[in-house]
């Protein structure tokens, strides 16, 4: 195998919020009966959580599980095991219904992080980032102004974000004017 | 003259000057001030001329609703046309000009119009320049654009120096205005628990309450919202922004906030503005009301301007308009302004009262040694640039007897108009007060939101009481309804208690005198901004304008920035008039968002510059653009149209990659195009549903080209269907249809078949792939070594897993170009690496890449159709001789049933061909084919049109396939393609496979 490279390869920027691109991050989609003990099995397995519930994330690290819609997972594993991973998945669901995937090339992984951080997001995100509103542990599947994205809270002060690769571009460059200096908007 | 006065301006700083100009000429002003009341402490009355007439024209009002004062701001990148004086917060160095003149100011050709007023009526245009057709064109438009429109636009090869931004904001409750109302309402919806966002438009809190005087609970009233802002910011649910206006409210408690943030302070950091966009359970409308101008022969002479605004410019900014002031009213409010200068040492000559008696501010006036004339009228106001006169007559009458005083300025009032208009935006109603002459909300008819319940509440003036203690309770108890309406419980405490002079009514008065004749009414304004006089009003109901909404748009009351919001309540009560109808049978035209302008930027938001849209971009992105790509934009994709080398054009670039790809080898990054997996016990059922072609029955290992209609039987999709292992397939789609595909399948799974099982999952990104092509293909994927690439082990059509140099790969042995091809699938991630190991063991080879235009070429010259080209949404596969794709097999698909259609049976339908032009240039893209004979519309009867045209360097001449009427029966016929350059291209028609008939080139 040749190195693989990350999309922006750890570009960063700093302004309100800092911007960095994480890099590679195992990624596997899982599709199927969430409720299915194989299944949950299997996801326990790869990553030591349970099934999470609806917009849950539980992930330590660049290990565990986030729940991206009624029928779908989304497992986080290390980038060198994501192979070693698939394959063990594959095997145990082998007699169910389900598809594992490996996503891990198809996405960027950027983090947000500072005090203003909820602000950067809350302005591309059509999301309530109040700390009432949007904690860690909690996952949203929305939009990145005009991309598809997702994100939870690593901390209380740190999002990781994840959008298709071939935004990521786009992407960076949208966090970096999202947190330009003097830009915060002082609510959250 | 107008000048600052020693004393007062609650919201200047005296120690601090700030320094601008105005059409060139240095001015000063004080931190605090706008442009507006700078101005006139400079003694610059004129700010602009009018819209048509080219009328001089100064400040009419202190606020929002200023329709006269409107100037180009900054300069440069930072110009920007019809920015209000009124709400324009000088700076040092602030750069302003005045508009609608030409060559100046002073001086301006255009107000020949005036003159010419008479014979420029309502519906002038309309009129006049229907006929002769051609002379709007060339003759009316080229001037009237010249003399008519307000500010310019920037200059085309300027750039917004400034960055915007939107904000998502999520609230409970949201409260609009923060004048003594917003307030009281913010902080009693907040008592109750609910979390509060109040938005306040200027710069200061508290409205114009202050201005007015009164007391709340005993104290003066800035005293009181001083206090309420202090406990406001200590709430933790509780967020106050000023210099935000509430600019529209929409379905579903969604309402736009327009935060200004660096307009006073330009060029520091940060975005300029903000575009809030607020989601609120429930809104408080807390807007206020602006008070109505009265209609008098000369109201729009520079000098004459609302009772309210003379009195904010005494008490705000410490400038008095004039030094000799008379006051017309038809209330007692505009009292309050000639206290309020007479107090400020100002000469006010005289109170001119329509009504016959008035209330005890009338006697305070009278005690201050101001004159006040009962049942009286102004008939005149006389000056150009300036008041000079005041010709003063009876209201009763028709205007003679008049009484000639000399004024420099005029105060007018005529009542007050709740500010409607966001309560209104989103179907509020209204209902018609008689007693104040004014419309307010209905309460009972309130925007309903989602539940079927009204989610706005209107509280303070806006809501139609006008008095002070009667605008607190309203707003307590809006504030607490509010918060109420979220799930909150309002605490019991009682509304502040607010005090102010009793006022006698009101008496409406719509036109100063009440019979004026035709001489005053062509000269009695209603609308500043658009020109548009009574006599206008009047015209457009004797032309049979009945409705309020084509009044509007005839005589242009209440267009454009103004949005009627001084001329509103005056023109309809003159039509209502002029139409022996009441007021609210009349009605009134639609409030519209947003509620002043908006500024282009905050509306685009980020959306400029690099991120003015999404580019998606393969992992070889940066290698293309290094090395001359010429890029084509495929959906947001961006794809190399060619590679051009250095003394290259692209036309060149083109045919070199064609030729080469051919004869030696050629490099395609194919990482766009859609990859979607298909699992599941069903699966293959699920395809067989998708796909016109059997795909069940595909064996393991082995790929198949498949078509994809809708269930009208249309062409969407095609591509390559590979098949995994038993129960997985892998389906290529267009680089367009990725998504749309993926939705596709979705969809029918979730709302027809959800019974089946089958998952499907979007892998389009995970890989990089890359058509390697030529007759040197397997040679370089030999020299790189791994798999076995042979054509025993991985035959034509068939895939194999396995690695390639270093690189873990799918190869598909599939082609696109009719030459020997493969096209590899690695990680993304390795992508780039993969790309350069090819080139850099394909160089022995002649490797090149080649771009779209280059495949599109190759693909041609072997008949193969390309989705988008050859079809266009209402093409079947009948169509394009792709019968063979059609199961006969399957009981169904998707577009089978369609296909039996009489007309998609019909065999007059245009089929697909090849087409050679006879002289071998290239045809015309799209051109259409014509047949004998014109059509109902006098057209040539159309037979055909080309649906895809290149110049082959292969063949050295121009090919293109055509849809053609009976074409596949019309073989060596010669078809007439009229082209948009007046000739007429000839071609013939051909078979479309014009290279390798038999396929031997891919087959090896």
């Amino acid at each position: 195998m040749s190195e693989p490279i990350s999309a922006l390869n750890h570009a960063s920027f700093s302004g309100i919020a800092m911007v960095e691109e994480c890099g590679l991050q195992g990624m596997i989609t899982l599709r199927g009966d969430l409720s299915d003990k194989v299944l949950a099995k299997a996801v326990k397995d790869a990553t030591g959580q349970k099934v999470p519930a609806q917009r849950e994330v539980l992930v330590k690290g660049d290990t565990g599980v986030a729940w991206m819609s009624t029928d779908e997972l989304l497992v986080l594993v290390p980038y060198a095991e994501v192979e070693a991973k698939l394959a063990d998945m594959a095997g145990a669901l082998s007699g169910t219904h389900a598809l594992a995937v490996n996503v891990s090339d198809a996405r960027a992984v950027f983090s947000v992080s500072g005090p203003s951080a909820r602000e950067v997001l809350g302005k591309v995100a059509p999301v309530e980032l109040s700390a009432e509103a949007f904690q860690p542990g909690q996952i949203r599947r929305s939009r990145l102004a005009q991309v598809a994205g997702a994100f939870w809270m690593d901390d209380a002060e740190t999002f990781r974000v994840v959008c298709f690769r071939s935004a990521a571009d786009y992407v960076f460059n949208l966090l970096k004017v999202a947190a330009q200096p003097g830009s915060e908007v002082g609510v959250y | 003259m107008s000048t600052r006065l020693a004393k007062q301006g609650r919201l200047i700083d005296r120690s601090k000057k700030v320094t601008f100009t105005f059409n060139g000429t240095s001015m000063q002003g004080y931190e605090g001030d706008t442009l507006a009341s700078a101005l006139l402490a400079n003694d610059q009355m004129m700010m602009g001329r009018s819209f048509k007439y080219h009328r001089p024209r100064g400040v009419v009002a202190s606020g929002a609703e200023e329709p006269n004062a409107l100037v180009g701001l900054g300069q440069g990148n930072r110009f920007e046309p019809n920015q209000r004086a009124t709400t324009t917060e000088v700076f040092n160095g602030l750069t302003a000009t005045s508009q609608n003149h030409w060559p100046n100011l002073e001086f301006d050709i255009g107000a020949v119009n005036t003159a010419l007023a008479r014979f420029l009526p309502a519906g002038f245009y309309y009129k006049t320049f229907i006929h002769p057709k051609p002379f709007w064109k060339h003759v009316y438009e080229p001037i009237i654009r010249r003399s008519a429109g307000l500010g310019k636009a920037p200059d085309k090869d300027n750039r917004d120096a400034d960055t915007y931004e939107h904000f998502y904001a999520f609230t409970d409750v949201l409260v609009v205005g923060g004048g003594v109302a917003g307030l009281q309402a913010a902080k009693a919806a907040a008592q109750s628990g609910a979390k509060v966002l109040l938005i306040e438009q200027t710069a200061h809190w508290g409205g114009r309450a202050p201005v007015d005087g009164g007391t709340v609970n005993g104290e003066p009233v800035d005293k009181f919202v001083e206090q309420l802002v202090s406990e406001l910011e200590t709430m933790g649910n509780v967020t106050m922004r000023s210099r935000c206006m509430g600019a529209g409210i929409y379905d579903h408690g969604y309402v736009l906030g327009y935060e200004r943030l660096s307009d006073h302070t330009p060029g520091v950091q940060g975005p300029r503005h903000r575009l809030w966009r607020i989601r609120a359970k429930q809104v408080v409308t807390a807007t206020g009301a602006i008070e109505r101008s009265l209609s008098f022969a000369g109201n729009d002479v520079p000098g004459v301007m609302l009772a309210s605004a003379m009195r904010d410019y005494v008490v705000n900014w410490g400038v008095t308009p004039g030094d000799r002031v008379i006051v017309a009213t038809n209330n007692d409010d505009a009292y309050r302004t000639a206290i309020t200068l007479k107090q400020a040492g100002v000469d006010v000559l005289r109170i001119v009262d329509a009504r016959a008696t008035a209330g005890p501010l009338a006697e305070e006036a009278r005690q201050l040694g101001i004159r006040v004339d009962p049942g009286k009228a102004i008939a005149k106001v006389k000056g150009g640039k300036r008041v000079k006169k005041v010709a003063i007559c009876n209201q009763e009458g028709v205007g003679g007897a008049r009484e000639e005083v000399e004024a420099d300025a005029v105060a007018m009032s005529g009542g007050w108009s709740p500010v409607v208009h966001l309560w209104s935006h989103c179907g509020g109603k209204l209902i018609w007060d008689e007693a104040h002459a004014h419309f307010r909300p209905d309460p009972d008819r309130p925007p309903l939101g989602a539940d079927g319940k009204g989610f706005v509440l209107a509280a303070g003036s806006s809501n139609g009481p006008l008095a002070l203690a009667d605008v607190l309770k309203d707003a307590d108890a809006a504030g607490k309804a509010a918060g109420k309406a979220v799930g909150h419980t309002p605490k019991r405490t009682k509304a502040p208690v607010g005090e102010t002079t009793a006022e006698a009514p009101m008496e409406a008065v719509w036109l100063m005198p009440a019979n004026a004749d035709i001489q005053l009414r062509m000269k009695s304004w209603l609308d500043f901004q658009n020109d548009v006089k009574v006599s206008d009003v009047q015209l457009a109901a004797r032309e049979g304008y009945e409705s309020v909404e084509h009044t509007k748009r005839y005589t242009t009351l209440g267009m454009a920035t103004d949005q009627g919001k001084l001329s509103n309540i005056n023109g309809l009560a003159i039509l209502a008039d002029a139409l022996e109808s009441e007021i609210p049978k009349v009605g009134t035209t639609t409030f519209r968002p947003p509620y002043t302008p908006i500024s282009m930027g905050a509306i685009g938001g980020e959306a400029r510059g690099d991120v003015f849209q999404p580019i998606r971009r393969t992992p070889m992105h940066n290698w293309h653009d290094k090395n001359g790509a010429d890029w084509e934009p495929v959906g947001h994709w961006r794809r190399t149209y060619a590679y051009v080398r250095p003394g290259e054009s692209v036309h060149d670039a083109v045919n070199r990659e064609v030729k080469n790809t051919r004869e030696n080898l050629g490099l395609l990054d194919a990482s766009t195009l859609g990859k979607l997996i298909v699992k599941g016990p069903d699966a293959g059922k699920f395809l067989d549903m998708m796909y016109t072609n059997m795909m069940s029955t595909l064996k393991v290992g082995k790929c198949r080209y498949g078509l994809m209609c809708s269930e009208n039987g249309f062409l969407i999709d095609d591509g390559v269907v590979a098949r995994i292992d038993e129960d997985t397939w892998l389906c290529h789609t267009t680089t367009g249809g990725a998504e749309r595909i993926h939705g596709h399948m979705e969809e029918w799974l979730q709302t027809e078949w959800w019974d089946w099982k089958v998952y499907v999952a979007n892998v389009t990104e995970q890989y990089a792939q890359v058509a390697v092509v030529g007759p040197n293909a397997r040679k370089v994927l030999e020299k790189l070594g791994g798999m076995d690439v042979s054509k025993e082990v991985l035959p034509f059509m068939e895939w194999r897993d396995g690695k390639i140099g270093a690189f873990d790969c799918r190869a598909y042995r599939i082609s696109f170009s009719g030459e020997l091809s493969y096209e590899i699938a690695v990680p993304a991630s390795q992508g780039q690496a993969f790309w350069d190991a090819l080139i850099e063991a394909g160089k022995e080879f002649g490797v090149m890449p080649y771009g779209t235009e280059c495949l599109h070429i190759l693909r041609a010259e072997k008949g193969f159709i390309m989705i988008g080209d050859e079809t266009d949404g209402t093409v079947i596969p009948q169509d394009l001789g792709l019968h063979w794709a059609l199961s006969k097999k399957k009981d169904d698909y998707l577009g089978k049933r369609a296909h039996s259609r009489s007309h998609m049976a019909d065999p007059e339908r245009w089929k697909l061909v090849g087409l050679e032009t006879v002289d071998g240039s290239v045809l015309p893209d799209g051109a259409y084919a014509v047949g004998e004979g014109v059509n109902a519309n006098g057209q040539r009867n159309m037979i055909g049109r080309v649906t895809s045209t290149y110049y082959s360097a292969n063949l050295g001449k121009g090919i293109a396939m055509g849809l053609i009427k009976h074409g596949p029966d019309r073989m060596g016929e010669i078809v007439e393609f009229p082209g948009t350059d007046d000739k007429i291209y000839k071609a013939k028609i051909v078979d479309p496979i014009f290279f390798d008939k038999d396929g031997e080139k891919q087959n090896v």
